[in-house]
């Protein structure tokens, strides 16, 4: 016996947390959204978000397998990257592009920089970027099957023309124009309680994101509760600042981090959907906050006790 | 400032704390390392052959900040020599083979204490030493300019899952404590004692209330049952909002810390004059067929403790000396208890079983567990890259080892480890330059 016992340092026991638990989380809370998308744009957003799911994770396994690394698809987050990336894009987007997206998130955002934990932007982020730059079909909206919408571009479309704002319960219905899982600001909020709940994530970045955009829109619409409402529950707002500004890797890890995250991916969200070209900005704004990430992290980090700064 | 420390809520598993202590025989033979404190070891003033008896002074202090040592056993003196101590270092260890009749030595008789020198010289031959764990000489602790201390603070959080012997002195000792509390105040001016105990050990809470009630100027802090409740500095700011700064101890920010066990083996020395011979353990893990506290003489194998407890039930696979959070794991059951375990764990394959190390998601989990908060994944790149520049501005140093970054992290990465080293790599290179 005496020569089989176990050496280590300290500790010996483990919280139990694992990747692959905070990832199934991620995944349980996306799923009111992907439901929510099936049924307001028909069942080829499953088509989508089939594709998109498997493409990522049999293009990490095959890059690790090529490259010789240990196998990391186990860990679900090539899974969440996969379904993502589905959500954000439109029900009607061809095959093609789908399987194109999630060789540009996982090969080239993801893998290329080191695979998981070293990637420097969100690889659903990015490949939504990429893809909306590179394929129109990104700009074509589908339109929700379940009710006849008389409107035929999105609400934010619609209010960058000038139009009026949509039916508010309509928008948190999701009832409108938009990416697969973006619409339904009702499926997007159970998930955010889900995380949590689960303390998956904390409130700081959705909140000072969203509230952000909600504080500049009401001034930009003369306190008009109802289109700044609008802004908030419209577009790529709610899943990207709920979701993908959240990611681990690419986002502060201190309160305050998050914080100056959130107020800047928001007020950029606001300046490009304003006064920009696009009438959506939230993935612009996720992908230069990300890129200042390495910063806002460097500014903010904790007060050590009984010393220094850390 | 204030702050906020964070730490991390491990699984109690305080299976021993409703069940008294036994007092376990004398073992056949017992082992005494002449290094059971921190500071220089103390030297062996016996020779093979000897006979020796319970209290019988074996090694005697050397050096500035020492310890002596005492026979736990009434016996013969069969060897002397050098043994493996559990934290990798070998001292000279004496071997008395027991004569089972533990007959006390002559000159064991309470102490004249009339004075603060009178009572610092008697916690020094007392052997005592920090119980909690570090096996600091107490002495020393309480050799300061009386003027300078501002508050005793009582450490009875024993925030480390399944140990309990802290839990059962507070139950069992209240008079002993009560007796080194009154002997404190009177001699070294003490005016405020503050006890911090966690939420999880409601008998001890009720005890020590009552004892507050007797003796002035002790206040009893109910603390979340949070790890590292217990850690000093953890502690002394939870109870004074006094923070003590890094490289610095309690006592400049005018406290003295006392663990709640040593404590009462102040009281004890006091009233009977047996010096630190005995000391209770907290038998646990999956392995052991009847986790309990024992009370077993120093020197004793951690084999015969775990003997005592009926043995092991399924093989262990990694048996520590103190708590999963910070104890050291052993090589093997030859090991002897010594004066500041507090308990002896043998885990199963199972308990034992940590995940595999991943790659940092940078969740941000270690520094927010962190209850001072450092940045450990920062400080693991830095490391690495052997930047001691960098591992200064992370302030490692301030790292107090108790492992909740580890414990937290979803990857399971070596966080609180690589603190280890990174504290060792500035020592060495501190080192080098003073050679320069």
């Amino acid at each position: 016996m005496a020569n089989k016992l176990k050496l280590a340092v300290s500790p010996h026991i483990h919280s139990g947390r694992s990747t692959m638990g905070i990832m199934r989380d991620v995944i349980i809370a996306l799923l009111p959204a992907a439901i929510a998308g099936s049924v307001i744009f028909g069942l080829r957003s499953l088509l989508v978000i089939g594709v998109c799911v498997a493409s990522c994770v049999l293009l990490e396994a095959v890059f690790n397998k090529i490259t010789k690394k240990e196998q990391t698809i186990g860990d679900l987050s090539a899974v969440v990257t996969g379904l993502l990336l589905a959500l954000n894009l439109p029900a009607n987007i061809p095959v093609w592009q789908c399987v194109v997206g999630s060789v540009f998130a996982i090969v080239v955002v993801k893998c290329l920089f080191g695979g998981i934990g070293y990637n420097v932007v969100n690889p659903a982020i990015t490949a939504r970027v990429f893809m909306l730059v590179a394929f129109g079909s990104m700009t074509i909206q589908a339109y929700p099957k379940v009710v006849d919408v008389a409107s035929s571009a999105t609400p934010l479309a619609v209010m960058a023309d000038g139009g009026n704002a949509p039916e508010l319960f309509d928008l948190f219905k999701g009832l409108h124009g938009g990416a697969i899982g973006e619409t339904c600001a009702a499926a997007l909020l159970v998930g955010f309680v889900y995380l949590l709940v689960r303390r998956v994530i904390t409130w700081h970045i959705p909140v000072s994101y969203i509230g952000s955009v909600f504080v500049l829109s009401l001034l930009m619409e003369n306190f008009d509760f109802v289109r700044a409402l609008s802004m908030v529950l419209s577009g790529g707002l709610l899943i990207g600042a709920i979701f993908m500004a959240t990611d681990y890797v690419t986002s502060p890890s201190t309160a305050k981090g998050k914080l100056i995250f959130g107020l800047g991916a928001g007020v950029l969200t606001f300046l490009i959907r304003y006064f920009g070209n696009y009438p959506e900005g939230v993935s612009f704004a996720i992908l230069l906050m990300n890129i200042l990430n390495p910063y806002i992290m460097s500014w903010t980090s904790h007060k050590v006790f009984g010393g220094g700064k850390a | 400032m204030s702050f906020f420390l964070n730490g991390v809520h491990v699984p109690h598993r305080k299976n021993t704390a409703d069940k008294s202590a036994v007092r376990m025989e004398s073992p056949k033979t017992v082992t005494i390392p002449v290094s059971m404190h921190i500071g220089v070891p103390a030297t062996p003033i016996v020779a093979v052959g000897d006979i020796v008896k319970v209290g019988t002074k074996i090694a005697e202090e050397s050096g500035a900040i020492s310890s002596p040592v005492f026979s736990s056993v009434s016996g013969k003196v069969v060897k002397i020599s050098d043994i493996l101590l559990s934290n990798g270092s070998t001292a000279p260890a004496i071997t008395i083979e027991s004569d089972n009749e533990m007959s006390v030595d002559e000159s064991v008789a309470p102490p004249t204490v009339n004075s603060r020198e009178e009572l610092i010289e008697a916690v020094r031959k007392s052997g005592i030493v920090g119980l909690g764990g570090a096996g600091f000489p107490t002495y020393i602790k309480l050799n300061v300019d009386p003027s300078r201390i501002e508050e005793l603070i009582i450490n009875g959080a024993e925030c480390e899952p399944y140990i309990t012997s802290d839990t059962l002195t507070m139950i069992d000792r209240v008079e002993d404590m009560e007796y080194a509390l009154e002997a404190l105040k009177l001699h070294l001016g003490i005016k405020r004692i503050i006890m911090g105990v966690e939420s999880n050990k409601k008998r001890a809470i009720a005890q020590m209330k009552m004892l507050s009630d007797k003796v002035e100027g002790l206040e009893v802090k109910v603390l979340p049952s949070v790890y590292p409740q217990g850690g000093e500095k953890v502690l002394v700011y939870h109870l004074t909002k006094k923070i003590i700064p890094v490289g610095k101890l309690p006592i400049d920010v005018g406290c003295i810390v006392l663990n709640c066990t040593t404590l009462a083996s102040i009281g004890s020395y006091l009233k009977t004059g047996m010096p630190l011979v005995e000391k209770c353990v907290t038998v646990d893990g999956g392995a052991v067929c009847e986790p309990k506290n024992v009370i077993v003489p120093i020197g004793t194998s951690v084999s015969d403790v775990f003997e005592y407890c009926g043995g092991f039930k399924s093989e262990p696979a990694k048996i520590l000396y103190g708590g999963p959070m910070m104890g050291i794991a052993v090589p093997d059951t030859s090991a002897p208890v010594i004066k500041n375990t507090n308990a002896i764990i043998a885990l199963t394959e199972k308990e034992a079983k940590l995940p595999k190390t991943t790659a940092c998601i940078s969740c941000g989990s270690c520094t927010n567990a962190c209850p001072f908060g450092l940045a450990p994944a920062a400080i693991l790149a830095a490391y690495k890259k052997k930047d001691t520049e960098r591992l200064e501005e992370l302030s490692v140093n301030a790292c107090m080892e108790c492992g909740c970054c580890s414990f937290i992290c979803p990857a399971n990465r070596p966080l609180v480890q690589t603190n280890k080293l990174a504290k060792i790599l500035l020592k060495e290179e501190k080192a080098k330059e003073v050679q320069k």
